[in-house]
């Protein structure tokens, strides 16, 4: 009986593993690493990458400089409605993409919400490489503020009380203790981001387009690239994975490095915020 | 040298803690159960905790609520030592006492023999040098007075007797209106020259560690302060003993060392109470009255002039003692412990 089970646990696991790692390996195979530089040397290919690669920073920048003060606010203070906050903070993540990227058309479009104030300050935002930056901002942005938040939270409120005590002001108590302490926790849940921002699609293609050169981002390179030329798509799908393994084994150190490891190398957000 | 006057009000979970305080330059411990608010009060103290009420040190208004005024806690010159000394584990040993000011970092350091480990991380530390860092720490901004939060608790029963005598001799030097909290009468008779009872979020009882164990106001300060404390003048005598002239007349023998003034401690449990002077090996004898019988459980709390004894019911009954027999007092003198008194 108990065989069995090891049994269907096994197939389980094996199952999952080769569903997974499949598509991977075929990826690789079909792309010796030899042609994967002349493929990616492709005049599309590269600007597809460039863009990427100032949208997907861009992004973050942002990402960094508004969430982790507002990520430290919340994991510092209680007030009420503090889990609606948080709710609302966390809604992009079980948002479908495409409706993300709607959402944003709604609000930040020349017809939107938003649409006429833009506008009388000569801004228009949709089908522009800032609004690759607004989408990846959307949707990248609630994983690193749920690692902050539990980064910030295992921070002994006691070190903090200390600094007070020793004349820090609540600035320098953020800048000297909090921030150092929450480093690993920090790290982890930023590169989670990253990874996300970088990966975008749905949102993107729907708030801006998809134009080659100015709003063309790599997965979308890919999209195009499926129909014209497979091994130019092969390439970009290739260097994709190189960056997303890369990004989840920095994730898995950084976690590691704060003591904080878990199961899985997602940073203490998983089992932390609610 | 300024004196902290504080008078707060701060609600806590189950009751609102009352205190009113006034500290010179001396050491005050407020001791009682865990959860009695004595943390609370430091924290609303040095402005960590938002407290009714007033607190001024000197002429310098921290707190005045009526007045809408709280100072924050980075801008009152206080010293706090956490009771898990809160040390921060990122920094070294001497970043941690630069973190309050650079001036004296070097002199701090050496004051408190953590020279050696000044490029060491908290983390690696014994709990007595983790101590040694937290109270360098706190006196690196030259703090006009210090709040030390249980600073023994965290440590062993070995290093706990060196580490109590040091601070002592510290608070001696500082002379800073000084407030301790801790849980152990022991150690609040030891360094405190005043000590109140805090229970439930008030002060039971205010007084010398030698007047509360000798009057309580009521049974949960006479439990709580559990041994005799008998203040008296300390002398080395031949046998290695030290010869103890109590302030209230007799001489008793103890075997710890000691000189000058100090407290003779002694459970009640190690006296034991006869009609006759015992022929054994206890050298400590206290001929006197029965002052009262306190039935405690299957126990009985015998005061003999100025010594509380716990002795069986059965003895009791054997030895059919009633209030004002007069008895002897028996105690070993390895069982008379000396406390250096609070000044």
């Amino acid at each position: 009986m108990s065989r069995l089970f090891a049994l269907v646990l096994g197939l389980a696991l094996t199952v999952a593993l080769l569903f997974l790692t499949i598509p991977v390996v075929a990826l690789f195979l079909r792309v010796p690493p030899a042609d994967l530089a002349s493929q990616l040397a492709d005049e599309r290919a590269l600007e597809a990458l460039g863009v990427s690669l100032r949208t997907s920073v861009a992004a973050h920048v942002l990402i960094l400089l508004v969430g982790t003060p507002a990520a430290y606010l919340l994991a510092t203070r209680s007030f009420r409605g503090r889990s609606l906050v948080l709710v609302a903070l966390e809604l992009p993540l079980v948002l479908p993409p495409a409706v993300a990227g709607l959402g944003l058309f709604a609000a930040f479009g020349r017809s939107g919400l938003l649409g006429s104030e833009l506008r009388a300050l000569g801004l228009e935002i949709p089908f522009t490489e800032l609004a690759v930056v607004l989408a990846i901002c959307f949707v990248a942005s609630p994983f690193y503020v749920r690692g902050a938040i539990a980064a910030f939270e295992s921070v002994d409120p006691q070190l903090l009380s200390a600094a007070r005590t020793l004349g820090a002001g609540p600035a320098r108590v953020f800048a000297r203790v909090a921030l150092p302490l929450a480093a690993g926790g920090l790290g982890a849940g930023s590169t989670l981001a990253f990874a996300r921002g970088l990966g975008e699609f749905g949102a993107t293609i729907m708030f801006a387009g998809n134009l080659p050169g100015r709003t063309q981002t790599a997965p979308l390179a890919i999209y195009d690239a499926l129909d014209e030329d497979f091994e130019v798509a092969l390439a970009l799908g290739a260097l994709l994975v190189a960056v997303s393994l890369a990004i989840l084994l920095t994730t898995k150190l950084l976690t590691t490095w704060t003591r904080s490891a878990q199961t899985s190398g997602f940073p203490s957000a998983a089992s932390r915020s609610s | 040298m300024d004196t902290l006057r504080a008078d707060i009000r701060l609600p806590l979970r189950r009751f609102a803690l009352e205190l009113a305080l006034e500290v010179g330059a001396e050491t005050v411990a407020l001791v009682g159960p865990s959860g009695a608010g004595k943390s609370s009060a430091l924290r609303a103290i040095a402005g960590l905790a938002r407290a009714e009420g007033t607190v001024v040190l000197g002429a310098e208004r921290w707190l005045d609520t009526a007045a809408g005024l709280a100072v924050p806690p980075e801008r009152r010159s206080v010293g706090l030592v956490f009771q898990d000394y809160a040390l921060f584990p990122h920094l070294s040993v001497r970043a941690n006492v630069a973190f309050g000011g650079h001036g004296r970092v070097d002199e701090l350091l050496e004051r408190f023999r953590i020279g050696h480990l000044a490029a060491a991380r908290p983390g690696t530390l014994s709990g007595g040098e983790r101590q040694r860092v937290a109270l360098a720490r706190a006196l690196a901004r030259d703090p006009r007075v210090l709040l030390l939060d249980e600073p023994l608790a965290a440590l062993d029963a070995h290093t706990k007797a060196t580490v109590r005598a040091e601070l002592g001799e510290l608070l001696d030097e500082l002379r800073l209106p000084t407030v301790l909290v801790t849980h152990e009468f022991e150690d609040a008779a030891a360094l405190a020259a005043r000590v109140g009872v805090l229970v439930d979020g008030r002060v039971r009882q205010v007084g010398r560690p030698e007047d509360l164990v000798a009057a309580p106001a009521d049974p949960f300060v006479a439990s709580f302060t559990g041994a005799n404390l008998l203040p008296g003048t300390a002398r080395s005598s031949a046998g290695g003993l030290t010869e103890v002239a109590l302030d209230g007349g007799g001489t008793v023998f103890s075997a710890d060392p000691g000189s000058g003034r100090v407290g003779l401690a002694v459970h009640p449990w190690e006296i034991s109470v006869g009609r006759e002077q015992p022929d054994d090996s206890a050298v400590n004898h206290v001929t006197a009255p029965v002052r009262s019988l306190v039935v405690v459980g299957n126990r009985v709390r015998v005061r003999v002039g100025p010594l509380a004894a716990e002795v069986t019911a059965a003895s009791v009954e054997r030895l059919e003692l009633a209030v004002g027999d007069v008895v002897v007092a028996t105690f070993k003198a390895t069982a008379a412990r000396l406390v250096p008194l609070g000044r």
